[in-house]
């Protein structure tokens, strides 16, 4: 367990995402459950780029009249699928809260037990 | 290095007071500043890319369209008391 | 009941006028059943201790979860190594040959919307997709709104009008243009400084937000109608479409593209980046305004 020490970012992403499973089970209300989701995104974000780190290197942008070589930079692959998984996890949020927003205003609440029980009532 | 590390940590204790904070207001509010430290952490990452997204998105439109989605379902206190 | 002789129980049965009459003993087995269920169900198995059993198991399995998965970060190799197997070839060719393939400086604009544009292509599908969605959950009409709801619309407006917070309002005016211009500068310098499509996009779009929720959303109405936010959007779409269908379709059958490449650095450099880069931050800012207005007041 001495690796843990120089991967320390590795080891806080997967105690974050373990975190947030377990807020995703235990938390009943359905906003808390997607600030959950919310926080295993970014567990699994801060991963990717820490495994795309190099110690020492720069960004990648390639500052004028010099040529680009591997040693100079980090990376870059990482960071573009972080990118692109950024915006993906707001547009989800935004449509899982749409829902939320739907289910209060049938079932009057955001208990997720109370909102199964009143739609066995209903027979769905 | 010391520094990287407390800002680890600080993310730790910010996911677990989500899970434990009992108003969603302040889940939110804690939600938002998770998300300003995660931005913080991809300039030392040196992604200054993702720095400027997680910003904007993490901290601004998302912690908006919670804000928003709380005031829908009557969770913020003083706008419409039932 | 009783006169009947056994004969005469055994024809009614046959004939089906008559029931088995051992009710007793069925109904004894049922009771006896039905009363240990009650018994289990109210000491050893009742509501609560069935919540924390889940509790329990809940911490169970994601303690396992996360001590299995620190077990492989301990294996992993170790951060921030530069031989690290994730830096192969395709980071060599990107990085190497990168400014040159497109024109860009910045490796990851010329990355994402170069060399992987058609996974850039999809998320901007995604984001038009969750904002269609949200259209159709969200938008008001006369059939899926009640009193209450209008009742609740209109006490908003009034304290809208009502609010006259002046340093508020004055800040924020003063603000909207600083944010939009800083928003323009990222997204046209998305090719040669950090930044791009997606986060000026999501600072134009903060912006709209911080305007549209000083000033109302009718002052915005004036400008940015519902007609508009869908021409925008499609319109940005197809743009990108067309114009890396045309990228792809030269390059694959080795055919003279004819868009200059330019030098690298300069503002109009990186060939096809700047408008893509354009389009991706038009659908963000779009699409992000469109989350706002639509959670407020489920109109754009």
């Amino acid at each position: 367990m001495t690796n843990l020490m120089t991967n320390h970012y590795e080891a806080a992403a997967v105690i974050l995402f373990g975190i947030g499973f377990m807020n995703l089970l235990l938390s009943r209300n359905l906003i808390k459950k997607f600030i959950g989701l919310n926080i295993m995104d970014t567990a699994v974000y801060l991963f990717l780029a820490a495994k795309g780190f190099i110690a020492g290197r720069a960004a990648p942008i390639v500052t004028e009249g010099t040529t680009a070589t591997v040693e100079q930079f980090i990376n870059p692959v990482p960071s573009g699928l972080v990118l692109t998984g950024i915006v993906v996890s707001v547009s989800i949020t935004a449509f899982s809260l749409a829902l939320v927003q739907r289910l209060y205003k049938h079932y009057g609440s955001l208990d997720l037990d109370e909102i199964m029980q009143k739609a066995k009532k209903e027979g769905h | 290095m010391l520094i990287e590390n407390l800002l680890l940590l600080f993310l730790i204790v910010c996911a677990v007071l989500v899970s434990v904070t009992k108003r969603l207001l302040r889940a939110v509010i804690i939600f938002m500043a998770y998300s300003i430290v995660m931005s913080v952490i991809w300039i030392f990452l040196e992604s200054p890319d993702l720095a400027i997204t997680e910003a904007a998105v993490g901290t601004g439109i998302t912690s908006i369209l919670f804000f928003l989605t709380l005031k829908k379902v009557h969770q913020i206190k003083g706008t419409h008391d039932e | 009941m009783n006169k009947k002789s056994k004969w005469r129980h055994f024809v009614d049965w046959v004939n089906g006028e008559e029931a088995i009459e051992t009710p007793k003993k069925v109904t004894l087995k049922k009771i006896d059943f039905e009363k240990w269920k009650t018994i289990f169900q109210k000491y050893l198995w009742n509501d609560r201790k069935k919540a924390i059993f889940y509790l329990i198991m809940c911490v169970f399995v994601s303690v396992v979860f996360i001590s299995i998965l620190l077990q492989t970060v301990n294996t992993l190799p170790y951060f921030g190594g530069s031989n690290n197997p994730a830096s192969n070839e395709v980071v060599q060719r990107y990085i190497e040959s990168g400014v040159e393939e497109t024109g860009a400086t910045n490796i990851m604009a010329g990355m994402i919307l170069d060399y992987r544009a058609f996974d850039t292509f999809g998320e901007s599908n995604v984001l038009f997709l969750a904002v269609i969605c949200v259209v159709m959950l969200l938008k008001k009409d006369k059939y899926n709104t009640t009193e209450a709801e209008e009742r609740e619309q209109k006490e908003d407006d009034m304290f809208e009008k009502e609010d006259t917070n002046i340093i508020l309002k004055r800040i924020a005016n003063l603000l909207t243009p600083l944010i939009f211009l800083f928003g323009i500068y990222v997204v046209l310098n998305g090719h040669i400084s950090p930044g791009g499509g997606f986060s000026g996009g999501a600072i134009i779009g903060a912006g709209l937000v911080l305007y549209a929720s000083v000033n109302g959303q009718q002052k915005m109405q004036k400008f940015f109608t519902y007609k508009i936010f869908v021409r925008i959007n499609v319109g940005c779409l197809l743009t990108y479409c067309i114009l890396k269908g045309y990228s792809f379709f030269t390059g694959a059958n080795h055919l003279p593209n004819i868009i200059p490449k330019g030098i690298p650095g300069a503002l109009l450099s990186g060939g096809l980046i700047l408008p893509l880069n354009i389009c991706v931050g038009m659908i963000v800012a779009c699409t992000i305004y469109g989350f706002y207005a639509l959670f407020t007041k489920g109109e754009i």
